[in-house]
């Protein structure tokens, strides 16, 4: 605690030394995206190779372990590979708009990890409406999507973007309901308000049977925000090839592909946030080592994407029709419900304390 | 470039898509071209003939002991009952007296082969439904058969181990102990199949009332094998028309009447129980003998025609043959049991969507080298 | 053959049900007629003269063959096969064999019919002298597993059926010349003659 306050702070104090404010503030806020991006990057490197060796370990067999030691630099080499790739675009492609699709997918999950606690102090963004926010900034992910199905020129890329466009719109209704269900446990939108409530006991606990609904939940609607297995019509290998990536290689592709990983990433952090105490280790037990926190809150969320991962090597895919059904006649109906229950709770002062 | 005209009235808000020869979801070579209208289907055709090999026109050029190994390449998944059938109209047509321990033998390997291609075909009907798993599972259990083949008929997929008269070499002395092995272990897996797949709730979602196949329609079509059965159409050839060791074991067969994709994979289920039943009977009691009778250096089969029917995997192969009396027949056709299957694909899709088609064609089973020959 | 030998007394009883259904004209003006012969067609009417006449337009032979054979003219032919479908007694409802023949001078085709409910089994064939521009009649809508089958036919032999939905090649592309099955077809690419 005291050296990360001590090295923001040595570095923000220097950089106030020696250059005027606005582009003191201004280099800061750079250095602080490039962090980011560098976490992004790494991030997204080990999840795919997480992804990969899981998906091994279900089918029996061990999954990339030549390249570095047990396969860890596997994801370098692809990227590496991807880097060297041809862009090839099609010829009727409107070519501004499928260039722009890649970015909004990027831009948007970058943005909504500014936001997430890794551990005391450790935010690069932290406003008063974090929920809100992050909600929205997940929501500009679908236009990317839907530029990039649209603007390949190709008809299954379209029929994959508008499966996604209208499996991502219809899905963020439940994320949104599940976590509002949460802030009423806490009162509060903001992300370290939030944990700090938590230091009584995880919301999943104080919130007992309605948390636990509203956690299934979140993470039935989650996996469907990512477009992953069991929801992963949209890019079905074996109906349409490749969905609304189709037509993209290189690093376009590349963008796509650890947009997806980063997003799942962040639906597991916004989970282990919400529910399970985000940096706060279990019954508080290592409370003065604050730093450890890291620890706690990747363990959490490696442990939810796991979970995700299970999911998608285990069942087969549903229909779009039946997913469709799935949040319309199911999930928002108990969605709703499950809000009224924890209001009850809460009003009735029924919720689990410490 | 060529171009294939669609027969149909084609209305300005359906569109038109091709589902080519490269593409995971259809089993070898094919080409749908599929009409839909939304997500809506309204016409399949498909296009054949991408893997077409005239293997017929080749078999009026040889003799009876190559077109033997011919047959492999049709239906590869059960390349052994493919030549059992051309085997048994030779054998028939000249009137030999085929040894019990031949007739043994080779009902147990072709209950074997059977069993490899249903865990094939297991393996890929998850993967088209989206569970990626099985196929793994799936190919886990068919390396064990596998290796059992490669060690008594020398090869993994295209055994050629029937010949005219018997077979080319007797069995590996460690054949019967790998293979009541395998049976042992199977009956374990076929639970761990159905723990897997069969009672998922997603899956029985995607397959229950998808494709449905009435009786009338199962036999006008022709279907046979597990689409006919799981029809209610009681086609097993094993039954009504037994041929090597089949008529000496009891079995059931495997029917069911609701005609949609969850009947077609419950009947394959079925009937890999039932294989494993066959085997079971048979593989303590290999009579003594010899593994062939000699036929002469070149077979030249009566005048006449000759017909001999096949419980394939995939349902009823029938070979016939018009002979002159020389020493290639004059034609031989192959009445494959993909080819009436493909026929009713239009029939069952129409109306549904374009995930139906997906599992709808993974439960028709096609192979289709099987189909274009 | 072997085995089915058994058969040949139901394979008697089809033979004079369908026989009936398509009577010679020309037996109703010749009083005394018989058919002798091995194999050969029974007759309802018993006589005595040496000079065989068939009873019937349909001819059966059991020879050289498992099945009872019915060889039709192409005029009956659809007549012949809605009957053996419709008629309870035959029921033939499974066309399990369609084949297309080049017989050398004629073209052909072979129906291998059995019922599901008696389980006989059936061979109807039928002939075409014309190689030019051969027809047949069309059983789609009979046995619907025909269509494939006769576009199979129509690609490698030529033959085609009248009332065809869909007539055009199935496996070969649109632009092939040429019917690779019949005996007569040169290909010198393709064709390797040993």
């Amino acid at each position: 605690m005291n050296i990360s306050l001590s090295i923001t702070k040595t570095i923000h104090d220097w950089l106030y030394s020696i250059m005027p404010e606005t582009a003191a503030s201004i280099t800061e806020m750079v250095l602080i995206a490039l962090v980011y991006l560098g976490i992004f990057a790494v991030a997204g490197l080990f999840l795919v190779l997480l992804e990969r060796k899981v998906a091994a370990w279900f089918q029996l067999r061990l999954g990339p372990n030549r390249v570095g030691f047990h396969g860890l630099l596997q994801t370098m080499a692809d990227a590496l590979k991807l880097l060297s790739k041809e862009l090839t675009g099609t010829v009727k492609a409107d070519m501004f708009l499928y260039n722009l699709a890649p970015y909004f997918v990027i831009i948007s999950a970058l943005m909504a990890l500014a936001v997430i606690p890794f551990t005391q102090d450790f935010q690069a963004f932290d406003i008063n409406i974090g929920i809100f926010f992050l909600i929205a900034v997940s929501s500009i992910g679908v236009i990317g999507i839907l530029l990039g199905g649209w603007a390949s020129n190709n008809k299954f890329a379209l029929i994959g973007a508008m499966r996604s466009g209208v499996q991502t719109i219809s899905y963020e209704l439940s994320i949104g309901l599940s976590l509002l269900t949460m802030i009423l446990i806490t009162g509060s939108l903001q992300l370290s308000e939030i944990v700090e409530v938590q230091k009584d006991g995880w919301l999943i606990v104080q919130g007992h049977i309605p948390a636990i609904i509203a956690f299934m939940i979140y993470m039935i609607a989650g996996t469907a925000e990512t477009n992953r297995a069991p929801f992963d019509m949209v890019e079905a290998e074996s109906e349409l090839g490749a969905g609304f990536h189709t037509e993209y290689s290189g690093m376009k592709f590349a963008y796509f592909f650890l947009a997806e990983f980063i997003n799942m990433f962040l639906i597991a952090a916004i989970a282990t946030t919400v529910f399970f105490g985000a940096w706060l280790s279990p019954f508080g037990i290592t409370e003065s080592i604050p730093l450890l926190g890291v620890f706690w809150f990747l363990a959490k969320t490696l442990i939810l994407v796991f979970l995700m991962m299970w999911f998608r090597w285990t069942f087969p895919r549903l229909r779009i029709d039946q997913l469709l059904t799935l949040e319309w006649k199911y999930l928002l109906p108990i969605n709703l419900v499950n809000i009224v229950i924890m209001a009850f709770i809460v009003w009735q002062n029924l919720t689990i304390q410490f | 470039m060529e171009t294939t005209t669609v027969n149909s009235n084609f209305k300005s808000e359906e569109y038109f898509i091709n589902m080519g020869p490269q593409h995971p979801a259809t089993h070898g070579v094919l080409r749908l071209l599929l009409t839909i209208d939304g997500e809506i289907i309204k016409k399949v055709q498909p296009d054949l003939g991408y893997i077409h090999r005239s293997i017929e026109k080749m078999c009026e050029r040889d003799s009876y002991q190559q077109i033997v190994h011919l047959t492999d390449r049709m239906d590869y998944l059960s390349s052994h009952i493919n030549n059992e059938a051309v085997c048994l109209t030779v054998e028939n047509a000249l009137e030999l007296d085929i040894p019990e321990r031949v007739k043994v033998i080779r009902t147990i390997i072709g209950e074997l082969t059977r069993i490899a291609s249903h865990c094939l075909w297991w393996g890929v009907m998850g993967m088209d439904v989206g569970a990626l798993t099985t196929y793994f599972y799936g190919f886990r259990d068919r390396e064990m058969i596998n290796d059992i083949f490669e060690e008594t008929c020398g090869a993994r997929l295209t055994m050629n181990y029937n010949i005219p008269g018997g077979l080319m070499f007797d069995i590996h002395p460690n054949f019967v102990k790998r293979t009541k092995e395998f049976v042992a272990h199977f009956k374990t897996k076929i639970p761990e199949y159905d723990r897997l797949l069969t009672g998922n709730v997603i899956f029985q979602k995607r397959m229950k009332g998808v494709g449905i196949l009435t009786k009338e329609d199962a036999i006008s079509f022709g279907a046979s094998g597990p689409v006919g059965r799981a029809s209610g159409y009681s086609c097993d050839v094993r039954k009504h028309h037994p041929y090597s060791a089949l008529d000496k074991v009891t079995f059931n067969e495997a029917l069911k009447t609701e005609g949609d994709s969850l009947a077609r994979y419950e009947v394959r289920i079925m009937e890999m129980w039932e294989s494993l039943s066959i085997i079971e009977q048979l593989i303590d009691n290999i009579p003594e003998g010899d593994y062939k009778v000699a036929t002469n250096a070149v077979i030249k089969l009566p005048k006449g025609e000759y017909y001999q029917k096949v419980e394939a995997a995939r349902g009823e192969l029938g070979v016939y043959v018009i002979s002159t009396g020389t020493k290639n027949p004059y034609r031989l056709k192959f009445r494959s049991p993909g080819f009436s299957n493909l026929s009713l694909l239009n029939h069952i899709s129409v109306g549904g969507k374009i995930g139906d088609l997906v599992a709808t064609m993974a439960t028709l089973d096609l192979v289709i080298p099987d189909i274009d020959r | 053959m072997k085995g089915y030998k058994i058969e040949c007394m139901i394979n008697q009883a089809l033979q004079d049900l369908i026989g009936n259904w398509f009577p010679n004209p020309e037996v109703k003006n010749i009083s005394e007629v018989v058919a002798v012969s091995e194999t050969e067609d029974a007759t309802e009417e018993n006589v005595e003269n040496p000079e065989p006449v068939n009873p019937s337009l349909l001819e059966f032979t059991e020879e050289g063959s498992q099945f009872l054979n019915i060889t039709v003219q192409p005029e009956q032919f659809y007549a012949l096969m809605t009957q053996l479908k419709n008629n309870t007694e035959t029921h033939f409802d499974y066309l399990f064999c369609l084949s297309g023949i080049d017989w050398g001078e004629a073209l052909g085709v072979v129906y291998h019919l059995e019922s599901t409910t008696h389980r006989h089994i059936v061979v109807v064939k039928v002939k075409t002298e014309d190689r030019e521009n051969p027809t047949l009649d069309s059983v789609c809508d009979i046995w619907k597993t025909a269509e494939f089958h006769e576009r199979e036919v129509y690609d490698f032999f030529g033959i085609k059926f009248n009332n065809h939905p869909d007539l055009r090649r199935l496996f070969l592309t649109d632009e092939w010349e040429g019917f690779p099955l019949r005996k007569d077809y040169v290909d010198d690419i393709n064709m390797v003659i040993k």
